[in-house]
């Protein structure tokens, strides 16, 4: 686990030094909260994709606290830090685990988020935890989908379900399921095709899957992961709201962190919805995934290491 | 959402008639209603904010027409500017050079690999004799994917299994298309950071080998702020000669279009319009400006004003 928290950590460094450095710009520039540094503030959020309403709710919180506390209290970072990891927290970050049967997992998204990347890399983390993990391949639309997570499978040593190019989703979980109940597998990993949030039809079509596994097994699918990449902007919360209205959600994982891009329309999703993000993505290996921990996510942002 | 925008922009200039001439301070009710729907729509905030300064410029130099709404000029003014910055129709690709090369670059998921497809279903249409190049090496059945979209299109694609080394592909694909008469050469790169140096050098030394007419950067039309970081760096690095907008079905708003414009000055040539490979349009800065603002059809209106 150490050399993931490195990574992690140089992960969100490359991610927030940009934010930080402006951050410690404003501070060492002007360390009392007047009009100018608070407009520094604003435009430091607005450029993480805060978004303007989350962004306006932070700024005026820091200006509240930052008044009532008096002048040996915090600094504008330091405020705003625990703005943002107060409404990051959650109690449920961990990925469940149904007792005594199979947990599946659904991963769902817009497309090119990530999604098969991150099915496999989740299987790849159960299994190192002693789990056994079943990779299913519901993508049976998009050209060499299935091929892309078989590799990912005998990259792992994690079998893979597929059936055929432009059979039935429902059926390909349906039988991943039953054939991870048959032999007592922990976790199957549905990677589901990328599909727009405004699709009726495709919206649909991942209702019957979760449908069908639910079916099978009480409860299932137990997690509904929304995979979010972190250059999205504003769109990421509409496309949360739809996905959620469809199939209710009970985590993102926010991949593509190793970038520059900030992640900052997460924080707007998690206040909104109440959906806690479980984990980030940060490369394209199978160990670049991390469980999300929301103090150490907003310390990157506004702290100095 | 027409509504909206512009009904606010009516409010704020409620006073107005009459009065002869937009001030500064009925114009910043408005121009603050403006900036948060550009926000919203993801343009930088930087780019916002030049952007804002011009028509602010602009609006103040002009009489109040007293037979309009004053709103309603306002957003005359905007627009305009928008469609000016957003640029032309530029669907042609230059193809020149035999054979003429096409590079497609950008973030992993962006839709590389389907627009190679796209384009590659145009310019046959259009009696071109295109061959697809798999130069991505690293995403696991990514050349499975190209080769599946060349067979769907009955156009031959230059897929060697196994080869790692991207020049060695190229120089492959070069005789290839000499040995079979094929005049354009779509090259699919693999997915990368614009900040990962190594494999952005891989691109500049595959440019520097090919001599690439056209360098797209496949943008998803739901980027964020970070869409001005990324075509920053692939521009300075690459001099790229165009963009092409991904995932515009959906409802992203699609600012990273203007930031794009603002940054590298190069038209955006086409837009991707769905997953399936006549998903492929010119691109139309009116009805980019339209989206960006958030309105439906407000070229009737404008003509009005
Ligand atoms: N840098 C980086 N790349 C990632 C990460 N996660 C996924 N990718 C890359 O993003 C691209 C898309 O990933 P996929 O897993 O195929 O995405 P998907 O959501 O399954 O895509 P569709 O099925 O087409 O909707 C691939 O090139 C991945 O290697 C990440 O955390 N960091
Ligand atoms: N809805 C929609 N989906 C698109 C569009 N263009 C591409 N896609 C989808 O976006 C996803 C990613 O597309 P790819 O072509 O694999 O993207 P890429 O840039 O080649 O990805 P990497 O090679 O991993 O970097 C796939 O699910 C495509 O079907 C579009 O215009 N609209
Ligand atoms: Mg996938
Ligand atoms: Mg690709």
């Amino acid at each position: 686990m150490k050399g993931l928290f490195a990574k992690f950590k140089a992960g969100l460094q490359k991610t927030h030094s940009k934010l930080v450095h402006e951050i410690k710009r404003i501070l060492s520039r002007s360390p009392r909260l007047d009009a100018t540094t608070l407009e520094e503030l604003e435009q430091a959020l607005l450029a993480a994709d805060f978004g303007v309403a989350t962004t306006q709710e932070i700024v005026e919180a820091v200006r509240r606290a930052y008044e009532t506390q008096g002048p040996a209290g915090l600094d504008v970072a330091a405020i705003a830090e625990r703005e943002v990891a107060r409404i990051l927290a959650s109690p449920r970050t961990e990925l469940r685990k149904a007792a005594h049967m199979t947990t599946v997992v659904s991963l769902v998204g817009v497309n090119g988020t990530g999604k098969t990347t991150t099915a496999a890399k989740l299987a790849h983390a159960v299994r190192q935890q002693g789990h056994t993990a079943l990779l299913a391949a519901c993508d049976t639309f998009r050209a060499a989908a299935i091929e892309q997570l078989k590799l990912w499978g005998q990259r792992l040593g994690v079998e893979v379900v597929a059936g055929a190019y432009g059979a039935d989703p429902a059926a390909v979980a349906h039988d991943a399921v039953a054939a991870a109940r048959a032999r007592g597998i922990d976790y199957v990993f549905l990677d589901t095709a990328g599909r727009l949030h405004t699709k009726h039809n495709l919206m649909q079509e991942l209702q019957k899957v979760h449908r069908v596994v639910g079916r099978q097994v009480p409860g299932a699918p137990h997690e509904v992961l929304l995979v979010v990449d972190a250059p999205t902007g504003m769109n990421a919360l509409q496309q949360a709201r739809e996905f959620h209205k469809a199939v209710p959600l009970t985590g993102l994982v926010v991949t593509k962190l190793d970038g520059t891009s900030k992640g900052g329309m997460v924080v707007a999703i998690q206040r909104e919805l109440g959906v806690p993000v479980k984990f980030i993505g940060l490369g394209e290996q199978p160990d670049d995934l991390q469980p999300f921990d929301p103090e150490q996510f907003a310390r990157a942002l506004f702290a100095e290491s | 959402m027409f509504e909206s925008l512009t009904s606010k922009l009516q409010n704020a200039f409620r006073h107005l008639r009459g009065m002869g001439k937009l001030t500064e301070a009925n114009m910043a009710d408005a121009l603050r209603e403006v900036r948060i729907a550009l926000l919203d729509a993801d343009v930088h905030y930087k780019v916002a904010r030049d952007f804002l300064d011009r028509v602010k410029a602009k609006a103040l130099g002009q009489e109040v027409i007293q037979s309009v709404q004053p709103g309603q000029q306002v957003i005359k003014i905007i627009y305009d500017e928008l469609v000016a910055l957003l640029g032309t129709i530029h669907a042609d690709l230059d193809l020149g050079g035999n054979p003429a090369s096409i590079l497609m670059v950008g973030l992993h998921g962006s839709g590389k690999t389907t627009t190679s497809g796209k384009l590659a279903r145009l310019l046959h249409k259009q009696g071109r004799q295109p061959l697809l190049v798999a130069a991505d090496v690293y995403r696991p059945a990514a050349m499975d994917q190209l080769e599946t979209l060349g067979r769907q299109l009955g156009i031959p694609t230059y897929a060697p299994r196994g080869e790692k080394d991207v020049l060695a592909i190229a120089r492959g694909a070069l005789d290839f298309a000499r040995s079979h008469n094929r005049n354009v050469l779509i090259f699919d790169t693999a997915g990368r950071l614009q900040i990962d140096e190594p494999l952005v050098q891989e691109l500049v030394r595959l440019r520097d080998l090919v001599h690439p007419r056209e360098i797209l950067l496949v943008l998803d039309a739901a980027t964020g702020q970070e869409a001005v970081n990324v075509a920053t760096h692939f521009d300075q690095a690459l001099h790229i000669t165009g963009a092409i907008l991904t995932k515009l079905d959906g409802d992203a708003r699609g600012g990273a279009a203007l930031s794009f414009r603002a940054v590298v000055g190069k038209p955006i040539k086409f837009v991707g319009t769905g997953e399936k490979l006549d998903d492929l349009e010119p691109f139309h800065p009116e009805r980019m400006a339209s989206r960006i603002l958030g309105m439906g059809d407000i070229v009737s209106l404008v003509e009005k004003a």
